[in-house]
């Protein structure tokens, strides 16, 4: 790890596919600014996509990375992170990828709290398939595939985060490029499962929740008196649904990550080249 | 006096059947004895029939039969359910006091033996050692020095202390004494004991001891009959080694935590049995696309769909050779017995990592409950071998790297085998992906390079085709035209059906089967007999239809799919049939 690592050594020399002025440039900017940030270079960092526009990420970034299959990239990270605790661990994935498909292991993963972040590109739309609804579009949202609305209410995931005992709950808006990367980072820096959502507009698909949208009403937190500490306070701003927020909304402080709960310090790389020397102990318990 | 005893407890499930029988077992096995356990048990944790068996003998036994010498019923539904192995010389131990046996009977020439067991319990000094009475009334029955009891009382309630075991071992007197008292035994069971050190475990222990023994060090899986035991015994264990065991919250995680463990570079694995399976295997692909070493275990189970979650089958085959959508170079091992739970365990880890593609230990319900002795020797650790495959280091990761300084995950080799890098080496960060890609593991969509990593993915398993010994386990007259082939745990079965049908003067070679894949040479054998029998716990014949693929020769079929495995003498008797020509009925048990 060294201090002269930037933000572009994570940048791969791949093309992005992404449409023009899509939110995800932003969000990838942002993570790649907060892992550099953090002292972290390409070789300890694993970063874990899953399905869809958001899955392309790890193409684009350079990195040790998985493009793993729809909904599954939290299980994955967990998985690298208990095996090695010395890598940094993101996760990015979408609205579809993260509420619909894996929302089981949204929900268990922010209960495990292995120390890790996970960075969810919420446009609120399927981009990828090009059009449909996602679970978190407005119940009157007109696609492809509810062309008279939805007719369904959409998920709070940062509700679902805080019922499941998240530690790290915040909110971010990929174009608001300073703030997004703060929030990023602080996601890294927590000890335990650092969740952020991000308003990441999709300019194809989606003239409902645009940039112009997000401008307009976003508040964030910093402007206002809320105390991420304070757990009613940030139950209340979760649950309001009249705002969408910007910041971080919930942090308990006296988190501790999974994998250090259980005792894991070391890599489970390396091994002896037979088996342990005490392994015939092993055969004797069953006598 | 027969020496070769077949002796169960048959009770209500919470009656303490399973205890019991295991004590009794690693009595017999602490005294030097050879001994086979099988388990008749309901997919409920309180009430429904329930059984513990146990067979000894001072020679090794590989398998059940169809004969039932001393039963302890608990209940009289446990006679019922075990009228057909019962025989005129049984023994069978009930305690008349009980208001459920209290009418009860020993039918046409049996013993019975009324042991006021609750009664006795009491006098020991509690109701709970019922079953340690009868225990020790059986043990008078089957000519068993009772003081052989005492020390596996000593390893199961050591940790109660000692007014416990003494409790214990007090009721197993009074179970002694009281039918030396009470009754003039014409039956003369004698059950010699010898100076051999036998290690008793089960087919899911062998696998999680194999699992430890070749350096997994991470494991994530599920709950589920009947593979449970291989997360209970690693948990714990494995954290001696810097390892641990999470349990999921499905098995869809389960498989995806044991591939990203896998690419930190840990040993991983993770087991489950049929429907777990169904839901992994969404992840098969996965790991092939990216040349991810994993062993996947099945613990297989009757199906299909839940089935029946406590019975014996073979019915995965076809899902673990075919499931995945695509085509998904892997490696299947089927161990034939306990013991080749553990080695084939470790050979699958190392082929995982040779060949960086999915592996699969096929095991199943009739192994993982069956208790079997061994000498210890027979899991020897100093001949461990770990074989991590090609992977690259900072030193040599520049080797790997091209002109722009970029590690090639996938590079096509001449021998499919692509160098791997721990993600922490620097200089070897590179992406990988479920996607198709080119070296660098970069999408691509472009025919050539498809087709080269098709090819190069492929060859990794004529590598290991050339490099790997793949023979089956042979076994009976090897000059015999006859041909019986069989896959996993059928093998003990058939090896004493080979004695029964040699001394019924019919002669065959038995080749049991360890590898599903490669098979070539099986199909040069299938050609080359006159008849071939393929012996499986399914209906169908998934193996036979294989081999009948490969050979483009019929070959002849013993499928049971009763739920319960094939047992020694029935198959004898069934081989002996389809080699007559005549064509066996299907016994539903």
């Amino acid at each position: 790890m060294s201090s002269d690592i930037r933000f572009t050594d994570f940048k791969s020399d791949a093309q992005p596919t992404w449409c023009p002025g899509c939110g995800d440039f932003g969000t990838m900017n942002g993570m790649m600014k907060a892992l550099a940030n953090t002292g972290n270079d390409p070789d300890n960092t694993f970063v874990v996509a899953g399905i869809g526009c958001s899955g392309k990420i790890g193409t684009y970034m350079h990195s040790y990375a998985l493009h793993g299959v729809h909904g599954r990239a939290l299980p994955v990270g967990i998985g690298v992170k208990m095996a090695n605790p010395n890598l940094e661990v993101m996760v990015a994935g979408g609205d579809g990828d993260g509420y619909s498909i894996g929302a089981g292991h949204f929900v268990h993963a922010v209960r495990r709290n292995v120390d890790m972040s996970y960075v969810v590109m919420d446009n609120r739309i399927y981009g990828l398939t090009k059009g449909q609804f996602s679970p978190t579009s407005r119940e009157d949202f007109e696609t492809s595939t509810s062309p008279e609305g939805t007719k369904q209410q959409p998920v709070n995931p940062l509700a679902l985060a805080l019922s499941a005992g998240g530690t790290f709950i915040a909110q971010s808006f990929s174009s608001d490029a300073q703030r997004h990367a703060e929030i990023v980072q602080q996601a890294i820096e927590h000890d335990g499962f650092g969740f952020v959502n991000v308003y990441s507009p999709c300019v194809t698909f989606n003239d409902v929740d645009t940039y112009d949208y997000f401008r307009d009403t976003i508040v964030d937190l910093e402007d206002t008196d809320h105390d991420s500490t304070d757990y009613d306070d940030a139950k209340e701003k979760i649950l309001d649904a009249d705002k969408e927020y910007q910041g971080v909304i919930y942090q308990d402080e006296n988190s501790v990550g999974f994998e250090e709960r259980e005792g894991i310090t070391e890599s489970m790389a390396d091994i002896p080249d037979g088996a342990p020397d005490d392994a015939m102990d092993l055969v004797r318990e069953f006598y | 006096m027969p020496d070769d005893l077949n002796w169960a407890i048959g009770g209500e499930a919470g009656d303490g059947i399973d205890s019991t029988g295991k004590i009794f077992a690693q009595a017999l096995s602490r005294a030097g004895r050879h001994v086979f356990t099988s388990k008749d048990f309901a997919s409920r944790i309180r009430g429904g029939y329930t059984a513990y068996k146990v067979r000894t003998a001072v020679d090794r036994v590989e398998s059940v039969v169809d004969r039932l010498d001393i039963l302890i019923a608990l209940t009289e539904r446990t006679v019922d359910e075990n009228m057909d192995e019962l025989h005129d010389d049984s023994v069978i131990i009930f305690d008349g006091e009980r208001t459920m046996m209290s009418d009860f009977e020993a039918p046409g020439e049996m013993t019975g033996l009324d042991v006021p067991l609750k009664r006795l319990a009491e006098e020991a000094g509690g109701a709970i050692v019922r079953n340690i009475v009868a225990l020790g009334a059986a043990c008078e029955v089957a000519g068993f020095p009772i003081e052989n009891l005492d020390e596996a009382l000593e390893k199961r309630f050591g940790d109660k202390g000692s007014a416990i075991v003494d409790t214990n071992k007090q009721a197993a007197r009074l179970g002694q004494e009281y039918v030396q008292d009470e009754y003039d035994l014409t039956t003369d069971y004698e059950l010699e004991t010898t100076d051999n050190d036998y290690v008793l475990l089960n087919g899911d222990e062998a696998i999680g001891m194999g699992a430890i023994a070749a350096g997994c060090r991470f494991y994530s899986g599920y709950p589920i009959t009947p593979a449970t035991d291989v997360m209970e015994y690693l948990t714990g264990r494995v954290d001696r080694y810097g390892g641990k065991v999470v349990q999921a919250e499905d098995e869809l995680s389960a498989i995806n935590m044991a591939l990203g463990a896998a690419r930190a570079g840990a040993r991983s694995m993770t087991a489950t049995s049929g429907p777990g399976i169904d839901l992994m295997t969404e992840t098969f692909g996965l790991i092939a696309q990216t040349e991810t070493p994993l062993v996947i275990c099945d613990v297989m189970r009757s199906g299909p769909s839940t089935g029946m979650p406590t019975k014996q089958e073979q019915g995965d085959l076809n899902m673990t050779l075919y499931g995945g959508h695509g085509e998904i170079p892997r490696f299947v091992l089927a161990p034939t017995s306990v013991a080749e739970c553990f080695h084939k365990t470790i050979e699958a880890f190392n082929l995982a990592e040779k060949y960086q593609t999915p592996v699969f230990l096929v095991s199943d319900l009739a192994m993982a409950v069956t208790e079997q002795t061994y000498e210890p020797e027979q899991f020897d650790m100093d001949a461990v071998e770990i074989e991590r495959g090609r992977v690259v280091d900072e030193d040599d990761v520049e080797e790997w790297t091209n002109e722009k300084d970029q590690f090639t995950p996938h590079a096509a080799t001449d021998d499919g085998v692509s160098p791997r890098t721990f993600p922490g080496v620097e200089g070897g960060a590179h992406m990988t992906t479920g996607l198709e890609h080119d070296e660098l593991g970069r999408r691509t969509e472009e025919e050539e390079i498809r087709v080269e990593q098709v090819d190069k993915r492929q060859r990794k398993v004529e590598t290991a085709l050339e490099r790997e010994d793949w023979s089956p386990r042979e076994f009976g007259d090897s000059d015999s035209d006859n041909l019986v082939i069989s896959w996993g745990s059928n093998e003990g079965a058939m090896l004493e059906a080979i004695d029964f049908l040699e001394e019924e003067g019919v002669d065959v070679r038995f080749l049991s089967c360890p590898y599903i894949f490669p098979r070539e040479a099986l199909a040069e054998e299938i050609r080359e007999a006159d008849e071939v029998i393929v012996v499986e716990c399914n209906a169908t014949g998934q193996w036979a239809d294989v081999l009948e693929h490969d050979a483009l020769e019929r070959v002849k079929r013993i499928n049971k799919y009763t739920g319960v495995r094939f047992k020694a003498d029935e198959l004898a008797e069934r081989v002996k049939q389809e080699l007559a020509g005549e064509t066996a009925e299907v016994e539903a048990e």
